[in-house]
């Protein structure tokens, strides 16, 4: 068995790669895959603190790549979950440490040991991206309903195709069924619309999200999260599964339509 | 309620309209790399061919990039002028 290499990538910044790369991987791992995450972001790691683990690390990519760490050093172990690793990012080096080379040579050391390689790569579209890009077997591209998200996107599809790496699938993240639902907000079908591509997973928008990275606790783990439940619908169609999408009208759950009836208007 | 009101006295569309409409314009340009300024270059240009063979209405020549799915075209509707029919 070889692992499946994932690439987490959108062009634009803050649509919630690192958030959806920690979901995703501790749904997976929860399932029972061997799962390990690579922060990309070299200079400006992030996946450590979103997944808990920011306290365990010594060594990092960096030091995978030049030598000064064995791989399994550098790997920590997410101890809620039994196949869940992370290979951190550098935080006092920049992106040139790393070649798009350097990064399909350890993706393929991790290969016979997992199930999923997961690469959460940095925004833009220069060498961190090239570097997520290189090694991948499939690319998920993040956005969000909006218009400078979906921009960014187009131009992340066009470049994965270029390079081979296609076809990628798409995540809607941050989707506030209200705003939809008045027309101020593009819905899935206008997002799918215009790029066109392959929908593997829709989320709403989600407070516990916020919550979540503030304990270093990804909200996959949160059964009643209803970010939670898209996330692990999105892990399960990763693993060849067919799983209907949310309906993200039905909005809450039983206590919180019993919380708006207790507060009017809350 | 002010969204509510606009939209029901017909002022303006939904905002997600507007966005749409305004991404897949954008979008075009972006794909194929033609800049408006381009467009406005090639048109005066097609005219100019055009023109050398045929008497065309250079006011209402529309040519324009559109986009289904991947496939980008460029379209061109270039009328003629009106002349009065041949005798012979």
């Amino acid at each position: 068995m070889s692992a499946t290499v994932i690439t987490i990538t959108s062009g634009k910044g803050g649509v919630g790669k690192t958030t959806t790369t920690a979901n995703l991987a501790v749904a997976l791992a929860a399932s029972g895959a061997r799962v390990i995450c690579l922060d990309t972001d070299i200079g400006l790691r992030n996946l450590d603190v979103v997944m808990g683990l920011e306290n365990r690390i010594v060594y990092d990519i960096v030091h995978v790549v030049e030598g000064t760490a064995k791989i399994k050093q550098a790997m920590i172990r997410d101890k809620r979950l039994p196949h869940l690793f992370l290979i951190p990012a550098a935080q006092t080096r920049d992106k040139s440490a790393v070649s798009p080379s350097d990064m399909v040579r350890v993706c393929n050391d991790l290969r016979p040991d997992f199930d999923f390689v997961m690469l959460d790569s940095p925004a833009g579209i220069e060498r961190g991206f090239r570097n997520a890009l290189a090694p991948s077997d499939k690319v998920l591209i993040i956005t969000n309903p909006e218009v400078s998200a979906v921009r960014d996107a187009d131009r992340i599809i066009g470049l994965v195709e270029s390079e081979q790496k296609g076809p990628p699938s798409l995540i809607i993240n941050r989707i506030k069924p209200d705003m939809v639902k008045r027309g101020d907000m593009l819905s899935i079908d206008d997002v799918l619309d215009v790029l066109a591509i392959d929908l593997i997973g829709i989320v709403p928008e989600d407070e516990q999200i916020l919550v979540s990275s503030n304990r270093g606790a990804p909200v996959a783990m949160d059964e009643k999260s209803r970010a939670g439940q898209a996330f692990r619908n999105i892990a399960r169609r990763l693993k060849g599964e067919q799983v209907p999408f949310m309906d993200l009208d039905k909005q809450d759950g039983f206590l919180a339509r019993l919380g708006k009836l207790i507060r009017p208007g809350g | 309620m002010q969204n509510l009101f606009n939209r029901l006295t017909g002022r303006q569309p939904a905002s997600k309209e507007v966005a749409k409409d305004r991404l897949k314009l954008v979008l075009i340009h972006d794909r194929t790399d033609v800049s408006p300024a381009v467009m406005e270059q090639m048109k005066d240009e097609i005219i100019a061919v055009i023109s050398k063979h045929v008497d065309i209405d250079r006011a209402g020549v529309d040519i324009k990039l559109t986009q289904e799915d991947h496939e980008s075209r460029l379209v061109a509707d270039i009328p003629l002028l009106k002349t009065p029919r041949r005798r012979r």
